[in-house]
């Protein structure tokens, strides 16, 4: 203790506490903040269901209601079916963290089999639409690349981009990114419709159309940037700004040099 | 033969052939003032040339023709799918052309910096007062170099015919279409009927590779010659008057100055070629009227014009059955056709206020001319307030803010911001004035203390070189305009009010801090 | 007040200052060396652009930091052809800087007015010249010239008629008819009104003939956005909401400012945005214009069910779709 006493008056002795101090202080919010270990769940779906009522008064009740009737902060998720709590909840969105304009993806609070309790449970308030199995979402074998992306410029470039890097709705609202989602959300949130979305019915894009946006979406995820690196793939805001600050700006920088006399 | 013997044979061949000794003699001698913000243009006249150079490739392999084709190359996302043969061929350039992508992309960078160096040069010329005379009609031809400009960059990178820039033509149409009695017909002749029908883009393939660059040929040239011939103008300092100039030779220092930076243009565009994706257009996909991404925009040098359009008070007027869309005319035309006039027309407008006829060929520093720069602050001002309106989208995805919160702001803001930044600026400059002044009278601060033997602290100023001094103070400070409401014999002059405007602006133009003259100094001297 | 007081005076051009390559050889041999070697590394650069064109294949990624994963065909020639034109560059300026004749040159300007003997020479010489054309005195010439010349501007005028057809009324006519079913885009489907779920849209076009070979122009113009909501969500005047059908409404999804496609449907709050210049449309009041530039609603189509059930537009719009323009009688 003596000799680190002797630093105590360092210049970087201050800093380097603080760098410690912010360090134990973030660790130990996001230990307490950490999801509690999941009980095992049988695979009784009675208590499946029962289990996720649960989870619903406890977690959920305050802004939809006892009875998942909804209230004014939160619409009812009466017939909103498996699949809206399996987007909602499984991509973090849900519960909702702040009041701000709308739900942002997170880190999910609850873990794969709470969420799986909790959709059961919606999924008897009445019926809707159901978790898209394993088998249903196989886009690779059932979708077409090429189809996709015409159903996509169609259908969704006009909110999320036309690479999928999202987009500005009205009054601070927006598409989110495409990128890094799930198969199976991405599906659930065209039949659901999650908030601003708008729902895309099976009969006007069919599931394997469905598919093939989805196919559409993870190839131009692994799509690497053939030009070099992307600006944010948003088009010419970004290309703009580039070519005046780097692009002018070296040459500029070069021009002082040139005019400058040697020494 | 020694490399002078040889170069001495060429001459002589030349010159029994033309009689040009001497004019060649006299401009391989010719003296080029240097400055790194003289270079600016320079920067445009080299994008220009890579334009050219890139753009030539790009023509071996583009086609020019909206026939519907079923795409058969090797990009996996796009097989199979309808599109224009010129998408199709833009995208066999991307892809299966060796150095394609690079030249298109090379293209694009060069026509971004090409737009941005011309932007850069033009504020230098109007900030430091090279436009006066004899150099008005050179600003003018640069005010139509820059309008062409635009015109060229939107034409091209329409020409893949893309989602995004689909988009873009689709506005354009629409802003013919707006026009009053001659609208509809206009489009449907530039268009061959309906849009977007298939005469658009073989039709401006020839004004982008033909009519337009011949017009920035020639316009180029003019430009040149006319500063090669009327001299470059230079900055005030020790040694340099209104009647020399005073810099290095054209042969040898200027050639490889000038010549050299004519690769670091072309190897820094190039740079940006290989380290920057720019218009991904296999992302985009075809244009077809039914489609569109959300973040649509033009190139940046069109944002500021869409960001005008964007704010614009949604109005239109209904009657005798006809329709005037004022939402789209006065954005989309009439403020452009203003503000461009204007700019062209600046020159005289100045000399006007200031009734200064002479020729100039020293350049203001812009803290002298506080109005003129304080005007210029406020034209920046503007276009970078619709410039952000353009990107409002982009914008607000990024910072999360709202588009209906950016649009409001704007549209106050381009009211407000603009008058705020030119009474900010003009302060500014007067201040600097101020602060020159005081470097001449008192010499540097050099934070040296001094305590005297009767024990007052003074700071050690150093006083500043004869040259800096001079350079400080050999600025004119013309007085405002002497406009009497009547003439000698009392009778009333024509054109009151014109002359009342003439005279407040002069007064307005006139104001500077007093500079320091050898009368100053020497009472300091006697302090 | 300038004249009277005196300015301070000009020094001169300040004393030359010379550069170690002037006077040390030793400086001006390293001076040449980095010049030399600036143009070694550019001809480095076109070496790596030749190996890159013939030898890199053009599906090997290379991972840059920051640029991620990167072409490594594209990168070699495009740092290739970078590093070759911009060190000859650097050279070059390089060398003119430390090597070549850096002391300052004076060169006089000469005033542009020519003597006025010049002048009045010019003047008469174009005086003579004028009245030597007879032109001032011939005023039969002069007149019959200028309309002949006026005349022949109009000849390639008229020679660019053909550009295109006349718009006639074309602009105020889209493939909607009475009868029309609604199909999907793309897909070419019938649509049933039971196949939209609440809070659905659809994006339809007009069922033709060769839906193959659709015209872009056609589409421009005929592209219909299909919302469903609840009918009580609805605050329409009866008029209007009987061109509705149990709570499925059509607009035209050409946008009424500048025509682009306007489907960005806000499911919560019922508003239509166009990402152009952000107009936006409010559903339930048949798209009325609640924010942007567009001064027009979206024109709504009058759509119903046949007797399977499936949606068919009653009757062609009401009213021009997409922008305005002068002949466009708004009511």
């Amino acid at each position: 203790m003596k000799r680190l006493s002797r630093y105590r008056r360092h210049k970087a002795a201050a800093p380097l506490l603080l760098f410690f101090a912010l360090l134990t202080v973030g660790a130990t919010f996001s230990v307490a903040s950490a999801t509690t270990s999941a009980e095992t769940t049988s695979v009784d779906r009675s208590v499946q269901i029962e289990e996720g009522r649960q989870i619903f008064l406890k977690g959920c009740s305050s802004c939809h209601g006892i009875n998942a009737e909804g209230a004014q902060i939160a619409p009812s998720l009466i017939g909103v079916g498996a699949a809206s709590v399996d987007f909602q909840v499984g991509t973090g969105r849900m519960p909702m963290a702040d009041m701000s304009t709308q739900a942002m993806r997170k880190d999910p609070i609850y873990n794969e089999e709470e969420t799986a309790a909790l959709a059961a449970y919606v999924a008897t308030l009445a019926p809707g639409p159901a978790i898209p199995g394993e088998s249903e979402l196989n886009f690779e074998r059932d979708g077409s690349t090429a189809e996709g992306g015409e159903l996509f410029r169609n259908n969704c470039a006009m909110c999320h981009n036309f690479a999928g890097q999202g987009g500005a709705l009205s009054q601070g609202k927006y598409a989110p990114t495409l990128m890094g989602v799930e198969p199976k959300h991405i599906y659930e949130a065209m039949v659901t419709g999650p908030q601003s979305m708008p729902v895309f019915s099976d009969k006007t894009i069919t599931p394997e159309e469905k598919l093939s946006i989805i196919k559409w979406i993870k190839a131009a995820e692994k799509e690497p940037n053939l030009g070099g690196a992307s600006l944010g793939r948003v088009g010419p805001v970004t290309e703009g700004l580039l070519g005046w600050v780097l692009g002018l700006g070296m040459l500029i920088g070069v021009a002082v040099w040139l005019a400058m006399k040697a020494r | 033969m020694t490399v002078e013997a040889r170069l001495g044979t060429v001459a002589n061949y030349v010159d029994e052939r033309t009689g040009g000794a001497a004019w060649m003699k006299k401009n391989l001698q010719k003296v080029f003032p240097d400055h790194w913000s003289f270079l600016l243009g320079e920067i445009a006249l080299y994008s220009f040339v890579i334009l050219l150079l890139s753009g030539t490739f790009l023509t071996f392999w583009f086609d020019p023709s909206q026939r519907e084709v079923i795409y058969e190359g090797s990009y996996e996302p796009l097989e199979g799918i309808k599109m224009s043969a010129a998408y199709a061929s833009a995208l066999h350039i991307s892809f299966e052309v060796r150095g394609g992508l690079l030249m298109r992309q090379i293209h694009h960078w060069a026509a971004l910096i090409f737009m941005a160096a011309i932007v850069a040069h033009m504020m230098r010329v109007f900030f430091t007062g090279a436009f006066r005379k004899p150099r008005e009609g050179n600003w003018i031809i640069g005010i139509g170099l820059l309008t062409l400009g635009i015109v060229e960059g939107f034409l091209g990178y329409s020409l893949p015919d893309d989602l995004l820039s689909g988009t873009g033509i689709r506005i354009a149409e629409a802003i013919i279409q707006a026009i009053p009695v001659v609208g509809s017909y206009l489009a449907y002749f530039a268009f061959g009927g309906a849009f977007p029908g298939e005469a658009f883009i073989p039709r401006i393939y020839t004004v982008h590779v033909l009519l337009l660059p011949g017009a920035f040929l020639a316009l180029i040239t003019v430009h040149l010659m006319l500063v090669w011939y009327q001299k470059h103008t230079q900055f005030p300092g020790p040694g340099r008057t209104e009647k020399n100039v005073v810099g290095y030779p054209l042969m040898p220092t200027y050639m490889a100055k000038a010549g050299g930076f004519f690769f670091i243009v072309f190897g820094v565009t190039a740079f940006l070629a290989a380290v920057a994706s720019i218009n991904p257009i296999w992302l985009y996909g075809p244009y077809t009227p039914g489609q569109i991404s959300a973040g649509s925009q033009p190139d940046w040098y069109m944002g500021w014009l869409d960001g005008l359009v964007r704010m614009a008070p949604p109005i239109e007027t209904h009657a005798f059955g006809h329709t005037i869309s004022w939402n789209i005319l006065i954005p989309g035309l009439i403020i452009p056709g203003i503000l461009f006039t204007g700019m062209a027309l600046y020159p005289f407008i100045e000399s006007w206020i200031t009734g200064d006829k002479r020729e100039h060929h020293l350049l203001d520093r812009p803290r002298n001319a506080p109005n003129r720069t304080a005007l210029g602050a406020m034209s920046l001002t503007f276009v970078m307030v619709t410039l952000i309106n353009g990107g409002n989208d982009i914008i607000a995805t990024h910072f999360d803010l709202s588009i209906n919160q950016i649009m409001w702001g704007t549209r106050f803001g381009v009211l407000i911001l603009p008058p705020l930044a030119f009474v900010i600026t003009k302060r500014l400059c007067l201040s600097l004035q101020r602060a020159d002044r005081e470097l001449v009278l008192h010499g540097r601060e050099t934070g040296t203390l001094l305590r005297l033997p009767h024990g007052e602290f003074v700071e050690v100023h150093e006083p500043i070189s004869p040259e800096k001094a001079y350079f400080l103070t050999s600025h004119e400070q013309a007085p405002a305009l002497e406009l009497p409401e009547v003439d000698g014999r009392g009778v009333k002059r024509a054109g009151v009010l014109r002359n009342k405007l003439r005279s407040r602006m002069s007064v307005a133009n006139a104001e500077a801090i007093p500079k320091v003259s050898a009368n100053d100094l020497k009472e300091i001297e006697h302090h | 007040m300038s004249n009277e007081i005196e300015a301070i005076k000009d020094p001169g051009l300040p004393a030359h200052v010379h550069r170690k390559a002037d006077t040390d050889p030793k400086a001006a041999r390293r001076a040449e060396r980095q010049v030399a070697t600036m143009f070694l590394v550019s001809a480095f650069g076109t070496l790596l652009l030749i190996f890159s064109f013939f030898f890199i294949p053009d599906d090997v990624f290379v991972f840059i930091p920051i640029m991620g994963n990167q072409n490594a065909h594209q990168l070699g020639l495009g740092l290739g052809m970078a590093i070759s034109l911009f060190f000859i560059g650097m050279g070059a300026i390089h060398w003119a800087k430390t090597l070549m004749p850096d002391t300052e040159v004076v060169a006089q300007r000469h005033e542009f007015r020519s003597p006025d003997s010049d002048r009045k020479d010019f003047v008469s010489a174009v005086k003579e010249g004028a009245a030597a054309s007879g032109l001032g005195r011939r005023s039969l010439i002069k007149r019959s010239l200028g309309a002949a010349l006026g005349l022949s501007a109009l000849s390639p005028l008229i020679l660019l008629r053909d550009l295109g057809p006349l718009p006639g009324k074309e602009l105020e006519k889209t493939t909607w008819k009475t009868g029309t079913y609604l199909v999907t885009d793309p897909g070419n489907r019938r649509i049933k009104a039971s196949d939209l779920e609440v809070g659905a849209v659809a994006q339809v076009l007009p069922e033709i003939a060769d839906p193959e070979h659709r015209k872009l122009s056609d589409i421009a113009k005929d592209a219909v956005l299909l919302i469903r909501l609840r009918p009580q969500e609805f605050n329409l005047e009866s008029d209007r909401l009987a061109m509705t059908h149990d709570g499925i409404i059509a607009f035209s999804k050409i946008c009424s400012h500048m025509g682009c496609a306007v489907a960005l449907y806000e499911q919560q709050t019922k508003h239509l945005l166009c990402p152009c210049h952000q107009s936006t449309f409010d559903v339930t009041r048949a798209a009325k214009v609640i924010f942007g530039p567009s001064a027009r609603p979206l024109p709504q189509l009058d759509i119903t069910i046949d007797d399977a059930g499936y949606l068919v537009a009653r009757q062609p719009f009401s009213e021009p779709v997409g922008p305005s323009f002068w002949e466009r009688n708004s009511q």
